[in-house]
């Protein structure tokens, strides 16, 4: 019969003093070392026997990776060990970057966020990881630490497929920074899950469109796609026609059916390939509509005060 | 095996205790103290039977390592209830019949006692959103809001 409860698998449990410790147990421990954070994944594949290290390098104590730091001209720098929940209510967030709040609210119940981090939901590299969207539509990019030393990584360079990224398994994701949003940005998050909150998504679509001049339609759009595709994705077509194309209602559906087109989605217990394909559709229609109902206001406003 | 030596204050008692490196605090919880109160659902982070408070913030103890709360505070439900924190939840709990089989309650009970802590007047939409994390398959949860709504009107 199978054990409905196994108990987790033995390893060690390090708790590094420094970022360089950390980096050197990893490496002088391949294959059998494993970075450790919130533990909300790790610790569910351990119990399934899906990983199997030696060791957890717990990286949660180490200095500067509780912070979050906000500098109004730099932008927003997360770090590591932030839990979710430190994360939805910091001022900053809230109120510069809310999509990313939006879609971590959307992560598991509040007990879960309690220890789930961004970071982590990013180096997981799930196609349906939540809060990667918005990351990659404010631009983020990773400060990543290994035997040689700092590198940056543009996050839309990561991701290599589900569960995969170009991180050495000797280097830890240290924190993630965010330029400003471009001035007058507006954005949406809009996601359909099984249940309206704490499902994992069976497609989410985030957006960011800001005033661009050097674009024929004036603005520029960012557009990114989750849970249909092997990884999070932007959807390039449409983000083209919004920028070349003058915009109005015709405009938006159009782009909505490209992203529609331009994602391959799979079939899973929690909706089928054409159902996602469709809701891809809709999601961005919706959202598309309501961005730029919020960009039209904008100029509309700006032409009021002039 | 890998042991080792953790300091923990539990319901208010600080103690040492030697604990295996890949146990978990659900299991450290109930299988070393007998805290039973805390239960085993899903062991995956999904149910909410497991959540206790670790310093001050709900968390589900299956997806917690034991020797993480090294110098942390951990309540349960038998030592909220002890000091009487639980006592208007509770009363409601049991009010408006918010309890079938029971063994989601201390869970339920815990979350809300952390909404309410943060949020002493909750909506109902953030009653719900807080118990997001905490199934049921009795009740049908409508009296389980309805209850946290009285006890923060109590």
């Amino acid at each position: 019969m199978i054990n409905p409860f196994p108990v987790l698998p033995e390893f060690e449990y390090i708790r590094p003093k420094t970022a360089e410790e950390a980096i050197q147990f990893l490496q002088s421990h391949p294959e059998q070392a494993r970075p450790f954070l919130g533990g909300t994944d790790c610790l569910v594949a351990l119990r399934n026997r899906r990983i199997s290290p030696n060791f957890l390098v717990d990286l949660k104590y180490l200095d500067g990776f509780q912070d979050v730091i906000f500098h109004p001209h730099d932008g927003l720098t997360i770090a590591a060990a932030v839990s979710m929940n430190e994360m939805i209510a910091s001022e900053p967030v809230k109120m510069t970057y809310p999509l990313i709040a939006a879609a971590a609210r959307e992560v598991g119940g509040y007990q879960l966020r309690s220890r789930a981090t961004l970071i982590g939901n990013i180096c997981n590299a799930s196609p349906c990881g939540d809060t990667i969207a918005p990351c990659l539509v404010y631009g983020g990019m990773l400060a990543a630490l290994g035997p040689d030393g700092k590198r940056c990584i543009a996050l839309k360079d990561f991701f290599l497929g589900p569960g995969k990224t170009i991180l050495q398994p000797n280097e830890i994701v240290c924190s993630i920074r965010f330029p400003l949003p471009p001035a007058g940005s507006r954005g949406k998050y809009l996601s359909i899950g099984r249940n309206a909150l704490g499902d994992l998504a069976i497609a989410a679509v985030t957006i960011l469109a800001f005033p661009d001049a050097s674009q024929p339609s004036g603005y520029c759009f960012r557009i990114a796609l989750t849970a249909v595709a092997p990884t999070v994705i932007f959807a390039e077509e449409a983000q083209r026609l919004l920028s070349q194309t003058p915009l109005n209602e015709k405009t938006l559906e159009q782009a909505a059916l490209l992203a529609g087109q331009c994602c391959s989605p799979i079939d899973d217990i929690r909706a089928s390939a054409h159902y996602r394909r469709e809701m891809v559709r809709v999601l961005t229609g919706r959202a598309l509509q309501q961005v730029w109902n919020a960009l039209q206001k904008d100029v509309q406003q700006e032409g009021g005060n002039g | 095996m890998a042991d080792q030596i953790v300091q923990m204050t539990v319901n208010g008692r600080l103690e040492q205790y030697r604990i295996p490196q890949h146990m978990t605090l659900l299991r450290f919880l109930r299988e070393m103290l007998a805290l039973t109160g805390t239960k085993n659902g899903c062991e995956a982070g999904e149910c909410g039977a497991c959540t206790v408070l670790l310093n001050g913030e709900p968390v589900n103890s299956c997806l917690v390592l034991a020797v993480e709360c090294d110098g942390a505070t951990v309540e349960t439900v038998e030592g909220l209830t002890e000091r009487g924190a639980l006592a208007a939840l509770q009363q409601t709990f049991m009010e408006e019949n918010a309890i079938q089989c029971g063994f989601c309650t201390p869970g339920m009970l815990i979350s809300a006692y952390a909404l309410l802590q943060r949020s002493p007047h909750p909506s109902d939409q953030e009653i719900k959103e807080a118990l997001v994390g905490n199934l049921c398959r009795c009740t049908g949860y409508e009296r389980i809001v309805k209850a946290v709504r009285q006890a923060a009107q109590a």
